[in-house]
């Protein structure tokens, strides 16, 4: 269940983590964010960020040159 | 976190607003301690420029490969603005983010920023042509900020 989606296509590091954070902020712990992104090193960028942060990485997808995220907030 | 920027140039001044605004984004405590070039990051209106004078490692991308930057083209007149204008053109181009905006997001995140007292007297900065939010400090308070951090970078 999305709650919100951020599109971060055509932004390079870090932007995406960048707007993912605030995007998240705004949402509910339990809520999802799901972010698509064109930057190929976004890949090991959103887990880095999702360790650290607390956040869980529910699904990551690639489909073409486009990268698909699924965050849930928590805390 | 604590970072300590001496660079001012236009591509020196990418790392360490990356590093500070995403190492924010991450919940880390980030500082930013600004001495010699690196006060100029934080005045309000940057006009930073790149040069390939003394930089040997320098590589445009030009059709399809990259073409080198031999140091006397670097000393023609006007060089300067031109090798800036062309990397500002790249920065746009790939969706990179400005220095401004980057700034701006590190500012808001509650990024530290400490500028150096003994070379804003050196160099003749002042706080009033700075961003908001700069406190002015020393060595010490860099220091004691740093002793409790993981990561130190100098830059």
């Amino acid at each position: 269940m999305i709650t919100k989606t951020l599109d971060a296509r055509g932004l390079n590091c870090p932007l995406p983590i960048l707007k993912a954070k605030q995007a998240l902020g705004q949402l509910e712990p339990g809520q999802v964010l799901e972010v698509l992104c064109s930057d190929p090193g976004s890949l090991e960028d959103f887990g880095a960020f999702c360790r650290t942060t607390g956040n869980a990485l529910l699904s990551h997808e690639r489909d073409g040159d486009l990268f698909r995220y699924h965050i849930e907030r928590r805390g | 976190m604590s970072l300590i920027v001496t660079k001012g140039t236009l591509d020196w001044a990418y790392p360490p607003f990356i590093l500070a605004s995403t190492a924010a984004a991450m919940d880390m405590k980030v500082t930013m301690f600004f001495t010699f070039y690196g006060l100029g990051l934080l005045e309000k209106d940057l006009d930073l420029s790149v040069t390939s004078l003394g930089n040997s490692a320098m590589r445009m991308p030009a059709m399809g490969g990259h073409i080198a930057m031999p140091n006397w083209i670097g000393m023609l007149p006007g060089m300067t603005g031109v090798t800036s204008r062309m990397m500002k053109r790249m920065i746009a181009k790939s969706g990179v983010s400005s220095v401004e905006d980057l700034r701006e997001a590190a500012r808001i995140s509650g990024v530290r920023l400490i500028a150096c007292q003994m070379t804003m007297d050196l160099l003749g900065y002042k706080t009033d042509t700075m961003i908001d939010g700069v406190e002015v400090a020393g060595a010490a308070t860099y220091l004691e900020n740093a002793v409790d951090c993981d990561i130190n970078l100098y830059i």
